[in-house]
């Protein structure tokens, strides 16, 4: 069953030139990327940018039309077989099987990866073991919390020990607590040496986990590096507030393109204003000061602080990295990761 | 990144030798069929209801519509009545197949199979085989509760036994048909509306219930000719006693026809990329 190892040098998984169409819908347009390997990739970028389909075509689910895609250098169209036996995916939906309990789930799939019986029990053990499901191991998987049905799946993406783990927005959908822990999850994991792509459209998910991040957009690369030297384009620092009166929100972001050195991010939502600064940081923060209050703009919150991979999301796409189909959930939590960043910087209250 | 002096040069690997893949396939179907038992032993009611549904129809079509439905057949409608049901049933049963196909389509469980080591058939295999079983346990329950209600084979037990395999074959042709039908429309809901329609015209236009000489001559035409009549002409010679040439061999070929016709269909939609 095992095949031998593959005398390959290069990096776990090779991207070149990757193209691919729905009829006159353009997924990817020219996808180029590499993963070294035992390190985790971040694919970056919206709903639509296209970072399914790159999965779907390296875990043999999807033909590319042209350009070729290896996994521990193994062409996925040549030899997808071969490709499925390196791989382990857990896709956006929990994909198990809710009538049976996690222990039931885990054995069927050791027995599908053809490890026998006995290994395939021992498989499960360990597995429930180290994913903190041995105590509802005997329970059916549809009494688990969200959280603990997508760590069963990932459970279920590790059966075979893949040496390549492709995790399609791993936590779409979770409450932040469970997003948490699904991180610890996946970071112990890649300690263990595994290759990880990773997609996710929360940038604070990318900046936790990635060790590298490939953005995408409308099915191109727009920018790769570590989330350091992504941070590093927007040159400094950006100036961030949030105002009192909704209804000035427009008032406040012509103000602030003034002070700043791009067109400010409004978040009506959040009747937030940001806006990049550059080294000008302090100097900025007396000018923004001086000319709301003369515009009569009261504000709530007003911070100097290091840019956000969102912030460099908005500067390489000319849009928020989240669109309108995010849960509730999920707002909350950026909303409160934003008052957060607020209570660690300057008081509130400064400007009235 | 990708900015390499020497262009990268895939590995090559061959595939395994066919007498493994074909052990392979067979053990992966089994682990799937054996799955789908453990499902059916965690929710019972499943079952209870699939096989509730075709004991309602002989009570209904016994005991309400059958005194008004004259027939020419030694022991009366009831006798009429029985292998027509049960091709009913076996047929109806294969919702469940459309079912639970596109459920697994819809959730991504079909994707991890895909993206796993595993025969390409079988998912498809291992749900029919499960199926099969389960159209095994409805033929059974249904030909007691016909007997409660007065029917008797009249033509002996081997003809009998043959009867009851020709109704189950029947149902794991109508499967292959309903598990292409899951795997195209990979929605649920979508099944679940158009799962049994397309059934409905067949059994129900059919000799099945009445015979087909009431009905309208340009009817006739169709439910004279089409599958589910043959099929059932076929059980009832076998169970009441009559000729058989025909209709076993024009049986036979639809049978095997559905099943050379939709299983490849069938693969292929589990194939297609989502």
């Amino acid at each position: 069953m095992t095949i031998s190892p593959p005398t390959w040098n290069g990096p776990s998984i090779v991207v070149e030139g990757v193209t691919k169409s729905f009829g006159d819908v353009h997924a990817l347009c020219g996808i180029d990327l590499a993963v070294e390997r035992g390190t985790v990739l971040g694919l970056l970028g919206p709903n639509g940018a296209g970072k399914t389909t790159v999965v779907k075509i390296l875990t043999t689910l999807l033909p590319p039309d042209s350009g070729r895609a290896l996994v521990e250098g193994i062409d996925v169209v040549a030899s997808p077989g071969a490709v499925r036996e390196m791989i382990g995916l857990a896709g956006q939906s929990a994909a198990i099987q809710e009538e049976l309990t996690g222990r039931e789930n885990l054995e069927i799939l050791g027995r599908l990866y053809h490890l026998g019986r006995t290994r395939a029990r021992r498989r499960a053990e360990e597995l429930l073991e180290s994913f903190d499901l041995t105590v509802s191991a005997d329970r059916p998987a549809k009494t688990y919390s969200g959280g603990m049905q997508r760590r069963l799946d990932l459970a279920a993406s590790l059966v075979a020990q893949p040496a390549v783990l492709f995790l399609d927005e791993p936590t779409t959908g979770l409450d932040p607590r469970s997003r948490i822990g699904m991180w610890a999850v996946i970071r112990d994991l890649v300690s263990g040496g595994t290759t990880l792509m990773l997609t996710t459209q929360y940038l604070d998910e990318a900046d936790e986990l990635a060790d590298e991040i490939v953005v995408i957009d409308h099915g191109l690369v727009i920018a790769a590096g570590t989330a350091e030297t992504l941070k590093d384009r927007i040159g400094g620092d950006v100036l961030e507030l949030v105002i009192t009166d909704r209804a000035r929100l427009a008032d406040a972001a012509r103000v602030m393109s003034g002070i700043g050195d791009a067109e400010p991010a409004v978040d009506g939502e959040a009747g937030q204003v940001s806006v990049p600064v550059g080294p000008r940081g302090s100097r900025a923060v007396i000018q923004a000061v001086r000319a709301l209050d003369a515009a009569g703009i009261e504000t709530e919150g007003l911070a100097i602080r290091r840019p956000s991979l969102d912030d460099v999301f908005l500067m390489l796409t000319g849009h928020a990295a989240e669109s309108d189909a995010d849960s509730d959930t999920r707002s909350g939590s950026r909303r409160r990761r934003r008052r957060e960043r607020r209570a660690r910087s300057v008081p509130e209250g400064t400007t009235s | 990144m990708t900015d390499r002096a020497t262009p990268l040069v895939p590995v090559t690997v061959d595939q395994p030798a066919w007498p493994l893949r074909l052990r392979f396939g067979v053990s992966d179907a089994l682990a799937l069929t054996w799955r789908d038992l453990l499902v059916w032993s965690r929710v019972p009611m499943f079952l209870v209801f699939s096989i509730v549904q075709p004991v309602m129809f002989v009570l209904l079509f016994r005991y309400v519509f059958g005194g008004a439905i004259p027939v020419r057949v030694p022991g009366g409608y009831v006798d009429y009545l029985m292998p027509g049901i049960i091709a009913q049933s076996a047929a109806f049963a294969s919702f469940g197949t459309a079912i639970s196909l596109a459920r697994e389509m819809q959730r991504g469980v079909i994707d991890r199979f895909r993206s796993m080591p595993m025969a390409r058939s079988a998912v498809l295999l291992g749900r029919l085989v499960a199926d099969t079983l389960r159209m095994i346990l409805t033929v059974l329950v249904i030909m007691i509760v016909g007997y409660a209600v007065g029917f008797r084979f009249q033509n002996g037990w081997v003809p009998a036994l043959v009867m009851m395999v020709t109704a189950v074959v029947f149902g794991l042709a109508v499967c292959t048909v309903s598990a292409f039908v899951g795997l195209a429309l990979r929605d649920e809901e979508s099944v679940g509306s158009f799962g049994l329609i397309w059934l409905f015209p067949l059994t129900f236009v059919s000799a099945a219930f009445v015979p087909v000489t009431s009905m309208p001559g340009w009817l006739q035409a169709f439910a004279t000719n089409q599958p589910v009549t043959i099929v059932i002409e076929e059980m009832r010679s076998l169970a009441l006693g009559g000729p058989l040439a025909l209709h076993a061999w024009q049986s036979a070929v639809w049978l095997v026809g559905l099943v050379v016709v939709f299983v490849p269909l069938a693969v292929r939609a589990y194939r297609r990329p989502s």
